[in-house]
């Protein structure tokens, strides 16, 4: 995969130190999925956190601390929920493939005008998650939106004021971006976006309709 | 703080091998007694309550005598490893969310990596805990509060009066040196 358009520093050491919202955590874990280069910056960012642990100020534990921690490991109780990781399922990495509990056909897309299909994936509140199928050559309505937004490519190709963005790449923008997405000609275009603000779009129409797709 | 010797990274990395291959309980008080403190801190510093990073911390510890299997030494210091743990504990504990995870690289145990690699990662994880130790206060303290998640950029931007702009340009600087320190391997 010819990645072009990778994750910053910002958001890479954001995830590293769990601080991301949710959405965006998900679009860096399917990214650093597909991606060799911000993997293994990410893990340089892990290792920081590492060497900031090492360095933290201790606080004594309680006296019994030990054996309460050897009568849990006995005990065999779980308290790491981490679901095991999941397998890619077509075009879905692993990590996207758990949110949406398989690939692109298992999910309810539903028509936001212009032939663009969203499914809204869950997430905490912060911020939201959404796949997007824009169909070969048509375009996402225009639109601003009030904070972040990060729109990470898994089929086709979209193109806006600011580049070309294909298989894998990711493209950040924040609300002083108005841009156009526009789906390359070919094949159509599928993207998993994460918004912290809602989009609000130019148009009247699509505006009014934002509360019911909760666009 | 006492000043007596704390075992090197290598070491650490023998004890994660004694407890994965005998379940040795020597090894794993041994490393209870440096780590839990330091992620008893960690979870402090991030808002907990201290009940809740006791029973926490226990947690982590116990994760990791039960993933030990897990840990690749090629891939993570010990502390680094601990970090992420207790870094997942905490997101699921104080802000009871999921956390998205990457696809693993390898499916099911390894078999030993190059010891060679091992012992790439173990120097490169001291001298990445020396030059953090010698960044200027302000961005050493800026990067510790990124990674403590006690408080968000523009919580920090408030409490300090510094614009949000001169904080992300700090943290800039402060990795720009931790990168150049890992490029010159310490010297």
């Amino acid at each position: 995969m010819n990645i072009r358009h990778h994750l910053s520093d910002d958001i890479l050491m954001a995830y590293s130190a769990g601080e991301l919202p949710e959405a965006f955590g998900l679009v860096v874990a399917t990214h650093v999925s597909m991606c060799d280069e911000c993997r293994a910056r990410m893990e340089s960012f892990e290792a920081v956190g590492g060497a900031v642990l090492a360095g933290a100020d201790s606080v004594a534990m309680g006296k019994d601390s030990l054996a309460a921690t050897m009568a849990l490991i006995k005990s065999g109780t779980q308290h790491d929920k981490a679901p095991a990781p999941t397998r890619r399922a077509g075009i879905f990495p692993g990590p996207l493939a758990a949110y949406a509990g398989g690939g692109p056909e298992s999910l309810k897309w539903r028509r936001v005008g212009g032939g663009v299909r969203q499914a809204i994936l869950p997430s905490s509140e912060e911020a939201s998650a959404r796949l997007l199928h824009i169909p070969a050559g048509a375009a996402v309505p225009d639109h601003g939106h009030r904070g972040l937004e990060m729109t990470l490519v898994l089929q086709g190709a979209f193109r806006d004021e600011a580049a070309q963005f294909g298989p894998g790449d990711v493209e950040i923008a924040t609300d002083a971006d108005e841009h156009t997405p526009v789906a390359e000609p070919g094949e159509d275009c599928i993207c998993l976006a994460a918004t912290d603000a809602p989009l609000r779009f130019n148009a009247l129409l699509p505006r009014l309709a934002q509360p019911f797709f909760r666009i | 703080m006492t000043t007596r010797t704390q075992p090197a990274e290598g070491e650490w990395v023998a004890h994660m091998r004694r407890i994965r291959d005998d379940a040795d309980t020597a090894a794993f008080a041994e490393l209870f007694g440096h780590f839990a403190p330091r992620v008893k801190g960690f979870l402090m510093r991030s808002g907990a309550d201290e009940t809740l990073a006791e029973e926490c911390t226990q947690e982590v510890m116990a994760t990791l005598w039960r993933k030990s299997a897990l840990f690749d030494p090629a891939r993570a210091s010990v502390a680094t490893w601990i970090f992420t743990i207790a870094r997942n504990r905490r997101i699921d504990a104080l802000r009871r969310q999921r956390r998205p995870e990457p696809e693993d690289l390898h499916w099911g145990p390894e078999p030993e990596r190059d010891q060679e690699d091992v012992i790439a990662l173990q120097q490169e994880s001291e001298v990445l805990a020396r030059a953090l130790a010698e960044l200027p206060e302000k961005q050493r303290l800026l990067i510790e509060r990124a990674y403590f998640g006690d408080l968000t950029h523009s919580e920090i931007a408030a409490e300090t009066g510094l614009p949000l702009g001169t904080i992300k340009s700090r943290i800039r600087l402060a990795l720009e040196r931790l990168r150049h320190a890992m490029s010159r391997g310490g010297e």
